[in-house]
Formats: structure tokens, C-alpha cells, sequence
């Protein structure tokens, strides 16, 4: 028990060094650039301890819970040897994390408001809900078609940068394509996807499959499937733009 | 008591949000896999501890950070900081808001810092690596990378210049980089464009941006605003290539140094040694 608690003490001062930047950021700003004084300083600093404490806890469980969890899946499927469920699970994954992302849904909301003030889609509430909406399906539809190629790729061993750069060349093909007004929400769409929960699992089940299938080095074969959840938005918004104008 | 109503209710949240991810994994445990899942009483706490702390560490962020980060994004945006003092001038200079560069680079490093899904990326990639690659310089060169991203960005909503200018002349340097530095940090340096931007540095960039573009004559948050969240992506991109690069060249420059040192060592020998012999 002694040792546990000794453990956590240790985990809360990381938190605690983490959190340091952005206190001094902000202190900096608020005092010496735009010189005002902190306004309710009581509820900040009850806000910080909560980030301090948060982050101390969700660090302490990735590694009991989260990391072990992705890393047995891998090796259980990796037993079972069926490709074809591994890759099923592979799209659930990407699918059903990232539509319920909660800052997807909020930059899809966003998104539809300014394509409607624009003129993009008509201004009524309906027509704004079904183009969040068709924003929504279609990350969420690429993230789990990312997990799945970077599944394929950690089996098959496939060197990374060729897929990712060809992916680039994709990108830069579609952005020519592509309407203007959707680039920039498209090339965004690429960062939000990867909540909190999601990157350590699928990093674990990366890592965690190129450990189990022999021939595979977990470093160069493991990572890679977050960087691949990242650029499928990024075409698959485009395609949409284009869609829709 | 307040706080701990707010905490149920971002509890409660926090587990719907994780309810499919939560449902995929048993579901495919339970009738794919049909095997328990080993130490599932530890698995379990672990679950419930991430959980927890991810409520109050969303309680905590809602509560301190994001009010204030975009209280002051739209401070430092706003006409009155800009043109203190003058006149609303009808052009703007891009130098006018250096601080607003000076904000984007520092918030986006300290965010950077305390992202949790950079500290997981973070500590598995140590252990893989057997220690080869420290957890805390991955952090620092990605933040940098971040840091550098948004400044970037910020002076391109400032500057009016089109996105994918910036994004391609990224992915061109990305390239020229894949084909130089060391093969293992590759996919881990692709990861951490994609990890950088969640729950701490989304919400106070997106305001950054929007705050930028409605302030500004002559941009719309359409085609402006958005878009900082790609260059936080690409950046760490490089930056951790280039840290690779970076410590690959210490340990081989390192190298030759120990060698050269061991031959002249050899040179020495033997020339005692011929020394000797007659």
C-alpha cells in the first residue's frame, strides 16, 4: 500500500511539471503583455488541481488498463490468425471511436454554421444538421478505413512512407480539386480524430500485433496507424466538398 | 458540492463517450475472441481510473484553462491590443501582431506538453525502443514542432496567403526528410503529426483562429479560420525527424571521435611493442 501510494505521489509531481508551461504561458500574458490581473483566481486554481489530479489518474490506468487490453487483442487475434476479423475490428474500432469523437462532432457543428452564413448550404437548421452530419460519417467512415490499411500494412510488412506519401500526393492532388471553402475544414479534420481514449489503443494494438506476427519489428511496424487516421480525413472531406458543391 | 454535480455530470459524459469504444472491445472479446481477458480485474480498475481522469481532467480544463486561453486569444486579437493608441489604420502590417505569434508559439508548446495522448504515444515508444528514444525529448521536440506550427499558422491567417501553399512545401520537406533520417523513427514521427492535437490544444487553437479571422479586415473565418489544427500536425512531423537526425549525427560524430581516439591508442601499442622487439 505504502508502495502504491509512494507510486502515485511520484506520478502526481510528473503532472504536476507537465501542467508548468502552461501556467507560466498564461501568467506571462495575462500580467506582462496584456497587464490585467487574474480574474477569479479561486476557481482557477481549483481547475488546475483538477488537471493535475485528472492527468495523474488517466496515466496510472493507461498503463494498467488501456496499453494491456490493445496489446492481448492483438495477440489474440494474431493467435486466431483470421484476417478477415481482424480487420473487421480494425474498422469498428476506427468507425465507432471517432464518431462519437466529441470535438468532431463540435467542429462539425461549426463547420455547418459558417458553411451556412457563407452560402454554401441553405441557412435552415435542418439542411446545417444533415451537412454536420454527412461530416461526421465521413471521418468517421475514413478513420476506420485508415485503421484497417494500417492493419493490412502491419501484416503484410509494407514500408510506411511509401502509402503515406503516395497519400500526400493524393492530398495535394484533391486540394486542386476540391472547392476552397472545404480545404481548410478538410485539412483539420485530419488532427481532430484522435481522441484521448483512441491513440493509446491503437497504439497498443499496433504495437502489440507487429510484436506477435514474427518478422515484424514493433518500432518500425507497430506506429503508423494513428499517422494514417490522420490523412484519410483529409481526402475523404475533400471528396465531400465536392459531393455536396 | 457544486463541483461535485459538475464532476458526475462530465463523468457521465466522459463514460458515453467511451461506451462504443468500450462496447466494441467486449463485444469482439465475448464472441470473436471467446476468450476472458487476462488480469481482467486490473484491466478493469484501469479502465475506471482512465475514466476518472479523464472527467476531471476535462472539469479541470473547463473550469481554468479554456475560458481563459480564449478569453486572451481574442484579447490579444482584438483591434484595441493591436492599434493601441493609433488610429484604425485601413491596411493592416503583419508585424503588428507579433505578440499574437509570440501567444500561438508559447500556448502551443505548453499544450503540447501536457497532452495525454502524446504522453501514452510517448511511453510506449520508450519502452519499444528499449530506452533508445527518451519519452520526455519525443515531448519537447514534438511541442516545438506544435509551437512552430501555430506561429506559422498564425502569421498565414495574419499574411491572407492560401493554405496548401504552406501544407505542400510541409510534405515536400516531410519527404526529403523520410530518405534521410534513421528508418525506426519514421512511423513514430508520422504518429505524433496525428497525436499533438486533442483535448488540450484543439479548443484554445480553433479560437486562436477564429478569433484571428473575424478580427482581421478582408478574412472570413470560412476559409481563414480554420486550418491551424493541419499545420499543428505537420510540423511535429519534421520536428521529430529532425530531432532523429539530430542525435543520429551526435552519436556518429561520437563514434569517430572514440575511433579515431582507439587507433591512435593501436598506433601507440604497436609502436611499443616494435619498441620492444628488438
Amino acid at each position: 500500500m505504502n508502495h502504491q501510494f509512494l507510486v502515485f505521489l511520484k506520478a502526481l509531481l510528473g503532472s504536476c511539471k507537465d501542467l508548468l508551461p502552461i501556467i507560466l504561458v498564461i501568467a506571462f500574458f495575462q500580467f506582462a503583455v496584456l497587464q490585467q490581473p487574474m480574474p477569479n483566481i479561486g476557481d482557477i486554481l481549483v481547475g488546475l488541481a483538477l488537471v493535475v489530479l485528472g492527468l495523474t489518474f488517466f496515466i496510472y490506468g493507461l498503463e494498467m488498463g488501456l496499453f494491456p487490453i490493445g496489446e492481448s487483442m492483438a495477440q489474440a487475434f494474431a493467435k486466431k490468425g483470421s484476417i478477415s476479423w481482424l480487420l473487421t475490428f480494425a474498422f469498428c474500432l476506427g468507425f465507432g471511436t471517432t464518431v462519437a469523437e466529441p470535438s468532431l462532432i463540435a467542429v462539425a457543428k461549426e463547420a455547418a454554421i459558417v458553411a451556412a452564413s457563407g452560402g454554401i448550404i441553405s441557412d435552415t437548421l435542418e439542411s446545417q444538421l444533415s451537412y454536420a452530419n454527412g461530416l461526421r460519417f465521413t471521418v468517421a467512415f475514413a478513420v476506420g478505413f485508415a485503421i484497417v490499411i494500417g492493419v493490412l500494412r502491419i501484416i503484410r510488412g509494407w514500408p510506411i512512407q511509401y502509402l503515406i506519401l503516395g497519400g500526400y500526393v493524393v492530398v495535394v492532388l484533391m486540394t486542386l480539386l476540391a472547392p476552397s471553402w472545404i480545404i481548410g475544414i478538410a485539412y483539420d479534420s485530419g488532427g481532430v480524430t484522435t481522441s484521448t481514449i483512441t491513440v493509446p489503443l491503437v497504439t497498443a494494438l499496433g504495437v502489440g500485433l507487429a510484436s506477435a506476427i514474427k518478422g515484424r519489428n514493433p518500432m518500425i511496424d507497430g506506429f503508423g496507424l494513428i499517422a494514417f487516421a490522420s490523412l484519410t480525413p483529409m481526402i475523404f472531406v475533400m471528396i465531400y466538398g465536392m459531393v455536396i458543391s | 458540492m457544486d463541483l461535485l454535480f459538475e464532476f458526475l455530470a462530465t463523468l457521465k459524459n466522459t463514460v458515453v463517450d467511451v461506451l462504443p469504444i468500450l462496447s466494441i472491445i467486449l463485444g469482439f472479446q465475448l464472441l470473436v475472441i471467446r476468450k476472458p481477458i487476462p488480469h481482467i480485474k486490473q484491466v478493469g480498475f484501469g479502465f475506471i481510473y482512465v475514466l476518472i481522469g479523464l472527467a476531471l481532467f476535462l472539469l479541470g480544463l473547463e473550469k481554468a484553462l479554456f475560458p481563459l486561453g480564449k478569453m486572451m486569444a481574442e484579447q490579444l486579437t482584438a483591434p484595441e491590443f493591436i492599434h493601441a493608441g493609433e488610429q484604425v489604420l485601413t491596411s493592416i502590417h503583419w508585424s503588428d501582431y507579433k505578440w499574437v505569434y509570440v501567444f500561438a508559439a508559447a500556448i502551443g508548446f505548453s499544450t503540447t506538453i501536457a497532452e495525454p495522448s502524446l504522453i501514452a504515444v510517448a511511453i510506449k515508444a520508450e519502452e519499444v525502443s528499449g530506452g533508445a528514444i527518451n519519452a520526455n525529448s519525443l515531448r519537447i521536440s514534438v511541442a516545438i514542432g506544435v509551437a512552430i506550427g501555430i506561429a506559422v499558422g498564425s502569421y498565414r491567417i495574419v499574411a491572407g496567403h492560401p493554405i496548401h501553399y504552406y501544407i505542400i512545401t510541409g510534405y515536400v520537406v516531410v519527404v526529403i526528410q523520410t530518405f534521410y533520417c534513421p528508418k525506426l523513427i519514421v512511423p513514430l514521427a508520422y504518429d505524433s503529426g496525428g497525436v499533438t492535437t486533442s483535448t488540450v490544444t484543439v479548443p484554445l487553437v480553433a479560437a486562436l483562429g477564429l478569433g484571428l479571422a473575424s478580427t482581421i479586415p478582408g478574412r472570413s473565418p470560412l476559409i481563414d479560420g480554420f486550418g491551424l489544427i493541419a499545420f499543428a500536425s505537420l510540423f511535429p512531423i519534421i520536428a521529430v525527424m529532425a530531432y532523429a537526425q539530430l542525435t543520429e549525427a551526435k552519436a556518429h560524430r561520437a563514434e569517430q571521435k572514440l575511433d579515431k581516439r582507439n587507433k591512435i591508442k593501436e598506433k601507440k601499442r604497436n609502436l611499443n611493442r616494435n619498441n620492444k622487439a628488438p
